[in-house]
């Protein structure tokens, strides 16, 4: 097979594609441009933070400056507080979102291949689903105390029923013809949902993790308020007690920066683990 | 002679509910196919060819009849049958080779073969240059015929074969038949084949069942008689296209009549 190269018009070489407006609706934007404009957004956000202080429309028992929130974390930092805080609540993520992972995992796959277990467990995951969480931590801290159990219940409870009936979903959407493929070769039914049928959804499935790792850390947070000696949470409720602004507002950018980074963690282990999807 | 055609289905039925109604989708189906034979399945749209060609897969119950392979009769999906679908199958976290090697793994082979075979199966298919290509770096054509490559690995008798070749472009489509038609000579074995498109149905078939619409059955049989090995060009020959234009008038018959009723 040849390619037909066209040499009769080469004075037209070199000549810029046609580029839409940067506003108008589905423009591409390369990636440095990308990355600039969500940089500039985020100084603008501080500098109007900044402005809105020096110029003492606030005061800094409501909203402290940058610089003395800056200030107080460092301080935090060096006397091994924030390590300390840090460490607690990532703990307590780890065990709560594992054990939660691991079973709404497994209810998936029974829910999600069998009909029996599907009628039997899905519309009670469903009402359970819609109960709010913050109504259950006074329940939670009767049944379990303070401690860390109480924290790995209210995470479970957070994520466990919405991880369950997604990672349902992420299965459900495993081609049929799959099933059908596994089960020409005369491989069992146990067999083909653990090589053909959760293989096939595992890309989903992180998605999912990775989503509701999202809302673990509001649920670790909203536990460690409430009740808590230890962690992050705790240390705001810590900080509203004695009217230190600066610290409660540093330990929220601190959260926000903990989420972000484990969603981009989260977002680079896929791109990892499910390098198979790119065309390249 | 042999006792028992490769596959003999009398009287077969098949019905779907939903919610409250049942409609009756194949209706007293009768059909021998001998061995060693390819055949053809075409019809209408909705006639019920992928629902016949999976029941005989096995993977689908009926409610009536019986189905007979080798003369004895069958329940359920099977070694013995090979199964191309019309969607892409091929599991995406495996490299070509490497899905090849997943069916020879699950049909039992023997562990140490397994590279080896897997390897000479995508030299069939002249796609050892892609081994190690996952399926999303494949195109359409190359994952249908990794896809054929992994259903004759483990020597099937019978490959069905649910529109294998719809979504290729005219020119791939004509060279995977050729290639079909290759290996089919070389490993003799039974092809059930569903397609929509006329020209191939006689280009590659010994014989052709000609479905009917509402409910599905098998309307007629029309046999191919032109030589084989089949010489390319011949689809233009007077002979297979007078047969191409009465398999056709066959298929348009049968939706004129459902139009009207
Ligand atoms: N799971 C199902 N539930 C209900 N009806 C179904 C189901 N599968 C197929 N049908 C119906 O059975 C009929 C035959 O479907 P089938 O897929 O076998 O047709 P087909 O001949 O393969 O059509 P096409 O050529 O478009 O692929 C159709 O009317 C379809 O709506
Ligand atoms: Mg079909």
């Amino acid at each position: 097979m040849t390619i037909q190269t066209d040499t009769a018009a080469p004075k037209q070489t070199m000549q810029r594609p046609q580029r839409k407006p940067l506003l108008s609706m589905a423009a591409e934007i390369s990636g440095p441009t990308y990355l600039l404009i969500a940089v500039c957004a985020f100084l603008l956000f501080i500098a109007a933070w900044f402005l809105a202080t020096g110029l003492g429309m606030t005061k800094p028992i409501f909203l402290p400056s940058p610089l003395a929130v800056v200030a107080k974390l460092t301080k935090l930092a060096m006397d091994g507080t924030l390590a300390s805080d840090v460490g607690n609540s990532v703990y307590r993520i780890m065990i709560g979102f594992f054990i939660a992972s691991v079973m709404a995992l497994a209810t998936a796959i029974l829910i999600g291949a069998y009909r029996f277990w599907e009628a039997a467990i899905e519309p009670f995951l469903d009402f359970v689903r819609y109960m709010p969480v913050v109504a259950f931590v006074p329940l939670t801290i009767l049944w379990s105390g303070t401690g860390d159990i109480q924290k790995f219940l209210i995470i479970w409870i957070g994520t466990y029923f919405q991880q369950a009936l997604m990672f349902k979903d992420n299965i459900k959407r495993v081609p049929t013809d799959f099933i059908g493929f596994g089960r020409t070769l005369g491989m069992s039914d146990l067999r083909v949902l653990m090589r053909i049928v959760v293989p096939s959804a595992m890309p989903q499935i992180w998605d999912t993790l990775r989503i509701s790792l999202g809302w673990a850390w509001t649920w670790v947070t909203l536990a460690e308020l409430v009740a808590a000696n230890s962690g992050l949470g705790y240390r705001i409720t810590v900080a509203q007690r004695y009217l230190q602004t600066d610290m409660a507002i540093g330990y929220i950018l601190v959260l926000g920066i903990l989420g972000l980074t484990t969603d981009q963690i989260m977002r680079f282990l896929g791109r990892h683990f499910f390098k198979y999807e790119r065309k390249s | 002679m042999q006792a028992h055609p490769k596959l003999k289905i009398s009287h077969l039925q098949k019905s779907f509910t939903n919610g409250r109604s049942t409609i009756k989708v194949l209706d007293d189906i009768n059909l021998e196919v001998g061995d060693n034979e390819f055949v053809s399945l075409v019809g209408a749209s909705g006639c019920g060819k992928s629902t016949l060609l999976s029941i005989i897969a096995g993977l689908q119950d009926y409610e009536q009849g019986e189905m007979l392979i080798d003369g004895s009769s069958i329940n359920g999906p099977g070694r013995d049958r090979g199964v191309v679908f019309q969607s892409y199958t091929l599991l995406p976290w495996l490299t070509a080779l490497q899905n090849v090697e997943f069916a020879l793994r699950e049909t039992g082979h023997d562990a140490k073969d397994i590279p080896e075979v897997a390897r000479q199966h995508l030299d069939l298919v002249k796609l050892s240059r892609f081994a190690d290509s996952f399926p999303s770096q494949l195109s359409g054509g190359m994952k249908q015929r990794v896809a054929i490559a992994r259903a004759l690995s483990y020597r099937p008798k019978m490959l069905l074969m649910d529109e294998p070749f719809g979504a290729l472009d005219a020119l791939t489509r004509g060279q995977m038949q050729e290639l079909l038609m290759q290996i089919w000579q070389e490993h003799r074995l039974t092809v059930i084949f569903v397609t929509h498109d006329v020209e191939e149905a006689v280009y590659l078939s010994d014989r052709i069942f000609v479905m009917g619409l509402n409910p599905g059955r098998i309307k007629e049989c029309i046999a191919v008689p032109a030589v084989r090995p089949r010489p390319t060009g011949i689809q233009h020959d007077r002979d297979v296209l007078e047969l191409q234009a009465q398999v056709l008038k066959s298929i348009r018959e049968e939706t004129r009549r459902a139009e009207f009723e």
